[in-house]
């Protein structure tokens, strides 16, 4: 079984890129779990058909301790299984806390027995890595490879190398590895060379570039993953080839993090403003 | 006085040289040789350098634990695991006795909200609110005071909102302390935080008119192994009226009317300085700081209140109770005197407790060749006038310093700036603290935040023949065959305050450092067939004979 953890900036489309990608797996007949680790628990929407799964946290609060793995763990599109570790209202308790105490529910419960025969396990995590909590899947080896969703603009590329950094700190301790960049394309210039170089810089490799398309929000509407909605539809080949590069996905690393002025360097040398400023800003420091 | 082996200088150099440079630069700062006359700089009040094995607590503990802790009818709710509420349930041995105004005592319960993962998680406030109205339903109190603990701070409970929420619901006093126990770098902080809520939710509360002439209030005293009833006895006697005491042998009902007192007593000048200088600020009540601690002190400290009042019949009976107290205890001094001088003693205690005691072992002709503070403040050590020149560090800035105003109605000047001139010169010094170093001998070594490394080392490079300090320390000193008494809670004993209480002291001490019993302990790796531990102890029969059958010198 291949554990999986998918991160990035908020918003960056890492649930709707979780969702297309899996339901790519279960079409290659993979057998797949989704963990959602996202306290609105919408992590599992287009593969369910919509929202309403009830959350571990929830059941766990309502049932006290008797929790059957049923209850909380639900099939979805193409047999695959899927399960919402959910947590508080924004603004209170400790959102973090409840990932931790979900996915140990969940491991206790049997959800990960060999008798489940799984393939692969994604965890959808909320956001950057925030604290500890967000942190669970990384450690003590509940997820293997990471894979980064970002886009060529600025905070998303930030994000993604503070991620990196959350990634060295458990890669000595759990094992967990960069398994690479998936480019959710913004339409930033020179989007695809500057996610490749970046990707370069952090000893990884662009996995794959999402074009962006309006096909991925159709299907959003209609609760479903592009797959499931327009087999047909040259998006749903996309993450068919995202899927396929992931299962035969065998560059695994450490990531190197960069310094924050590399990092800006890099944006400015493939974004707006071209080589010539990007040499200059590069003197500038330096003289500084 | 013959001099010391090894010199403060000499100790000083032992007890650094363990540590990386660092550390050392820092500790260099913390143990000082003193001089009384000029005291020199210390560094207190800063953070524990992790590793280390500090004797402090945290601000829980000094919020909940010591200064809210001993009040019998404000029902304390520990908002968190149970751990904190269990361990803080009435370790310190406040004692109390309900009276007309306060017949309610709360203080034999533990109450806490026992959080569970489940709340961590959704967060807590439901569940506080749920306790509250538990509490509120099986006691009906008049007051409930909710205290915070560090997953309360983690999560964001927002406790003062349902304290707010409570207060409407149920029409009685209910407010909250923010005193997670990380704040601060001890549980200096947890004080301050409990200063300031007692400010706001309590004092001035009350409608009640106090009768009575020298109305007086009692800051800093906890009320430990009795304490509080041996000072209110003296006062009474003397003719002072005690309005209420911060928080020993306290009630609600006191508190919230201690506006109306004329004159603040300042015993523990660490835990409540701030409510001294915030209700004279407030109301014009000026402070002196006192110390009940000693038969010197204790008289001395009653002569300065009456002479504060000036009132000749409160001075004759003054004296008069002091004259009474002195006869009977002065036989009992001058009979531990024979055992006891010369003796040498070390205390590490408290922000106040390593100072007031000092004057106990003066009385019995003791000698204390080291002393320190766990988390007092440069102030505690060398004096008030020191307080504009203390950086102020970012964990101070994290503790709430509250803006006080005068107010418009209540404040009342009690004495007039040319009065308060002629009782300075008088000696009645007010809203002052001279600090312990101008009162311990010259090259007495001054340590503060010890820790049990450096303890050791005292105790190995010293020997002394006893050594103060509380629960956390007391049986790696005893394993070292030095008795250790516990200034926290007294072990067993007490009260020590007052002329009754200093009694009670010299006896303790007097057997503490008497007995023979550490001379018999030798442990079974000290023994002469070394690696044998020979037959079960209680087989051997008598060991030591020598030691057994040796005339007691002074018996």
């Amino acid at each position: 079984m291949r554990k999986v953890a998918v991160y990035g900036k908020g918003g960056i489309g890492k649930s709707t890129t979780t969702q297309n990608t899996v339901a790519a797996l279960a079409e290659m007949g993979r057998k797949v779990m989704v963990v959602g680790c996202d306290p609105k628990a919408d992590s599992t929407r287009l593969l369910m058909g919509g929202l309403g799964q009830k959350t571990v946290l929830d059941t766990l609060r309502a049932e006290g301790e008797d929790v059957e793995l049923d209850d909380v763990l639900r099939p979805g599109y193409g047999s695959t299984m899927c399960t919402e570790s959910g947590g508080p209202e924004p603004g209170v308790g400790c959102a973090g806390r409840g990932i931790i105490t979900s996915i140990n529910l969940l491991e206790q419960l049997g959800a990960y027995d060999q008798d489940k025969n799984l393939d692969y396990v994604f965890y959808d995590v909320l956001g950057d890595v925030v604290c500890g909590g967000f942190a669970m899947p990384m450690r003590e080896g509940k997820a293997q490879e990471i894979y980064i969703v970002c886009s060529g603009e600025m905070m998303a590329m930030y994000a993604a190398n503070n991620i990196c950094k959350g990634i060295v700190k458990f890669a000595e301790a759990g094992g967990v590895r960069l398994g690479g960049l998936i480019c959710n394309s913004r339409k930033v210039d020179n989007e695809r060379e500057m996610i490749e170089e970046f990707a370069r810089r952090l000893g990884t490799e662009m996995i794959h570039f999402l074009p962006r398309d309006n096909d991925v929000q159709r299907a959003e509407i209609k609760r479903k993953t592009v797959i499931e909605w327009n087999s047909g539809a040259p998006q749903a080949d996309e993450y068919r080839a995202l899927a396929r590069k992931i299962d035969a996905n065998s560059l695994f690393v450490i990531p190197k993090p960069m310094e924050l002025d590399e990092l800006e360097l890099l944006l400015v040398e493939y974004g707006l403003l071209g080589e010539e400023v990007a040499e200059e800003m590069a003197e500038e420091m330096a003289a500084a | 006085m013959s001099e010391l082996v090894p010199t403060a200088a000499e100790a000083k150099q032992e007890l650094l040289e363990i540590y990386p440079k660092k550390v050392r630069r820092k500790r260099e700062t913390q143990i000082i040789t003193n001089d009384p006359e000029a005291p020199p700089v210390i560094g207190a009040n800063s953070r524990t350098i992790p590793g280390i094995i500090t004797q402090r607590g945290c601000a829980y503990a000094g919020c909940k634990g010591v200064v809210l802790g001993p009040t019998r009818d404000i029902l304390q709710i520990t908002h968190g695991p149970i751990g904190c509420g269990y361990y803080s349930w009435l370790t310190r041995r406040n004692q109390t006795v309900p009276d007309e105004l306060g017949p309610e005592n709360y203080m034999m319960y533990s109450f806490s909200t026992d959080m569970q993962e489940s709340e961590i998680i959704f967060g807590g406030e439901k569940k506080l609110k749920q306790a509250i109205e538990e509490a509120y339903e099986i006691f009906k109190p008049r007051v409930i005071a909710i205290c915070s603990t560090c997953p309360v701070g983690l999560i964001g409970d927002d406790v003062h909102a349902v304290a707010r929420e409570m207060k409407e619901k149920l029409g009685i006093n209910v407010f909250g302390f923010s005193c997670e126990g990380y704040k601060g770098v001890s549980q200096s902080a947890g004080h301050h935080i409990a200063n300031n809520q007692f400010f706001k939710h309590v004092v001035g509360q009350s409608e009640r008119t106090v009768e009575g002439k020298f109305k007086i209030n009692m800051l800093g005293e906890y009320n430990i192994g009795g304490d509080s009833f041996v000072i209110e006895d003296l006062f009474k006697r003397c003719g002072f009226t005690l309005v209420a005491t911060f928080s020993g042998n306290a009630c609600y009902e006191d508190m919230a009317s201690s506006q109306q007192a004329d004159l603040n007593l300042v015993m523990c000048h660490r835990s409540i300085n701030y409510m001294a200088q915030m209700m004279e600020t407030k109301y014009g009540i000026p402070w002196m700081k006192v110390n009940f601690i000693g038969a010197e002190s204790t008289a001395k400290a009653l002569r300065k209140m009456a002479n504060y009042f000036g009132d000749a019949e409160l001075i004759d009976r003054t004296e008069a109770v002091i004259a009474e107290e002195l006869a009977k205890i002065t036989p009992v001094q001058a009979e531990v005197r024979r055992r006891c001088e010369g003796k040498l003693a070390m205390l590490f205690v408290g922000g106040s407790r390593a100072h007031h005691y000092q004057d106990l072992f003066t009385d019995m002709g003791m000698r204390v060749i080291s002393a320190g503070y766990e988390f007092a403040h440069r102030d505690d050590y060398e004096g008030r006038q020191v307080i504009p020149t203390i950086k102020v560090d970012a964990d101070s800035r994290n503790i709430e310093e509250i803006e006080v105003q005068r107010d418009l109605v209540a404040f009342r000047p009690r004495k007039t700036e040319e009065e308060k001139a002629l009782l300075a010169e008088a000696g009645v010094l007010l809203g002052d603290y001279e600090g312990m170093m101008p009162q311990m001998a010259k090259n007495a070594l001054v340590i503060d935040d010890i820790n049990h490394y450096e303890s050791e080392k005292m105790i190995e490079l010293y020997k002394p023949d006893v050594f103060c300090a509380g629960i956390k320390e007391k049986y790696v000193v005893q394993k070292m065959g030095v008795p250790c008494k516990q200034l926290h809670n007294y072990d067993i004993g007490g009260p020590y305050a007052g002329f009754e209480g200093a009694a009670n002291f010299y006896r303790d001490i007097d057997r503490l450092v008497n007995t023979r019993i550490w001379k018999m302990i030798t442990p079974p790796w000290q023994e002469k067939n070394n690696g044998d531990f020979g037959p079960p102890l209680a087989a051997r029969g008598p060991r030591h004979p020598a030691h057994l059958s040796r005339q007691p010198e002074d018996e």
